[in-house]
């Protein structure tokens, strides 16, 4: 296992070695923090002390942005054929698959951190829940590793980044998709209710909307954990068929 | 050092391995020939773990590749065809980064290392080169380097003196020649010369199959008097 940190260390610079890092983590909070001021986030109009108005859009978000840090993970090593290298390194799968794993990881965490100042204008203009904050903040790492780790299974599938994209924001929609009330309504009436909750279950909004209200249940802690831990063994198991 | 008996890879219905078997011992240095498309590079990939064989095995050190491929690879310097390398690294961080998963986690050994091949495959003047930036021979030489940089006992090198200019094609070579007494060296190559030059003993497959395993001379012996290229052909064809 000592094997990760080399690899974690020589992806998480990569980002930066190239304009990908900053192009991503601008654009991602741009575009987040227009949302939270938009007509659709009110995040003045609320009158409250809170970034619910900016957490609300984050699975929509990560829909299309966690691909866009995914896609690269194996499709490019497929591409430029250092996947050879890599593979003929001394290192196992599941020590390739982690530290590409935690670096994306790790970059994804610190976009999600940016926006703090966000959080510190909050702070400054009222009084609010920092315990509702650092659930939040906790729930969007979480469901950031989760997306991740679809990505980069799909990614894992294809040398071609642009099929390894639109496959992970198919898959990444279909998590978020489940959640939505008009979709559950229409389950509900072709499924049994029970079926159809449990479908529900597997939607990211559901988990995630708990943590924005400062719940930390462990059974949603519990679910992007093992979504993680799933999406990475059948990565390995991509790899080395 | 390296024993490879009855190896296949298909693809498809294509045969591109068919049966290969061979030895390589401590101080040889083998010459793998063969018509593009023979199977050379796909024959090493399975030597060096890369991809899984249909039938047959390998082993380096005594270790069977698909039981401890982890143990395998730290045994081998391997440099892939094209010789790949992540294009936005500088020659130096790239170097640094396979050194540290080969184990020189310690600083000082690891530059230590850095250095030694650096200078072993003329690379000071563009350490600080991001390798997308490099020349095709340059590039080659990263990929030596790397493929030197733990001191392996058996080297495997697919075209290694492809793309060099004919200084460094003997500077490799004279480079492969006085490290091979101690270590087990595969490399594949369409200049025949090169066979003269440094290797110990040729294999020349075609078809996914061998078709002579002997040392230069005894190649040359097959026909008295003609060129390597008209023996290399009758072989082949
Ligand atoms: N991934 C692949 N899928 C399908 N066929 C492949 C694949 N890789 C190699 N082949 C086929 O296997 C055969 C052997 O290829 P290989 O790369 O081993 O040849 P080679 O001897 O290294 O040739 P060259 O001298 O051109 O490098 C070729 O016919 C090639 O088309
Ligand atoms: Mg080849």
């Amino acid at each position: 296992m000592s094997q990760i940190r080399p690899l974690f260390k020589r992806e998480f610079l990569g980002y930066f070695r190239s304009p990908v890092a900053y192009v991503f983590l601008v654009s991602f909070l741009v575009i987040s923090v227009s949302l939270a001021f938009s007509r659709y986030g009110n995040f003045f109009k609320n009158g409250t002390a809170s970034l619910e108005s900016y957490f609300i859009f984050f699975p929509w978000l990560f829909m299309f942005i966690v691909p866009a840090v995914g896609m690269r993970l194996w499709s490019e090593e497929k591409r430029a054929g250092t996947i050879e290298l890599l593979f003929t390194l001394p290192i196992t799968t599941l020590e390739a698959v982690l530290g590409k794993f935690l670096a994306g990881w790790a970059f994804l965490t610190i976009a999600i951190l940016l926006s703090f100042p966000m959080a510190l204008t909050v702070g400054f203009l009222g009084q609010p829940d920092w315990g509702v904050m650092a659930a939040t903040y906790l729930g969007a790492i979480l469901m950031a590793g989760a997306y991740l780790g679809i990505c980069a299974l799909t990614s894992a599938l294809t040398k071609n980044q642009v099929i390894s994209f639109v496959l992970s924001l198919a898959a990444c929609a279909v998590f978020v998709f489940l959640g939505l009330s008009s979709f559950t309504t229409t389950l509900e009436s072709i499924l049994p209710v029970s079926v159809a909750d449990m479908v529900s279950n597997f939607s990211f909004v559901t988990h995630f909307d708990a943590f924005t209200k400062g719940i930390i249940d462990p059974k949603d802690v519990i679910f992007f954990l093992s979504l993680m831990g799933f999406t990475l063994f059948l990565n390995v198991v991509a790899l080395e068929r | 050092m390296i024993e490879v008996t009855g190896l296949v890879k298909t693809y498809g219905t294509k045969r591109a391995v068919d049966g290969i078997s061979f030895k390589v011992n401590r101080g040889e240095i083998l010459g793998f020939l063969g018509p593009n498309g023979a199977g050379k590079s796909t024959t090493m990939k399975m030597l060096t773990g890369f991809i899984r064989p249909d039938a047959g095995t390998a082993t380096v050190g005594g270790i069977d590749v698909t039981v401890d491929p982890v143990a395998v690879k730290r045994q081998l310097g391997y440099l892939p065809e094209s010789a790949p390398a992540y294009p936005e690294m500088t020659v130096e961080e790239f170097l640094c980064f396979i050194a540290e998963v080969r184990g020189f986690c310690n600083a000082t050994a690891q530059r230590e290392r850095v250095e030694h091949v650096l200078g072993l495959t003329h690379l000071n003047s563009v350490r600080n080169q991001t390798i997308e930036t490099l020349s095709k021979g340059y590039k080659q030489r990263v990929g030596f380097a790397q493929a030197l940089i733990h001191n392996p006992p058996a080297l495997i090198l697919d075209e290694p003196t492809d793309g060099l200019d004919p200084n460094q094609k003997n500077e490799v070579r004279t480079l492969i020649k006085n490290m091979a007494a101690e270590k087990a060296v595969i490399l594949s190559t369409h200049i025949l010369e090169e066979v003269d030059a440094i290797c110990t003993r040729v294999i020349i497959i075609a078809r996914g199959r061998v078709v002579a395993d002997e040392t230069p001379a005894a190649l040359r012996a097959r026909q008295p008097g003609a060129r390597l290229d008209e023996i290399f052909r009758t072989l082949t064809a």
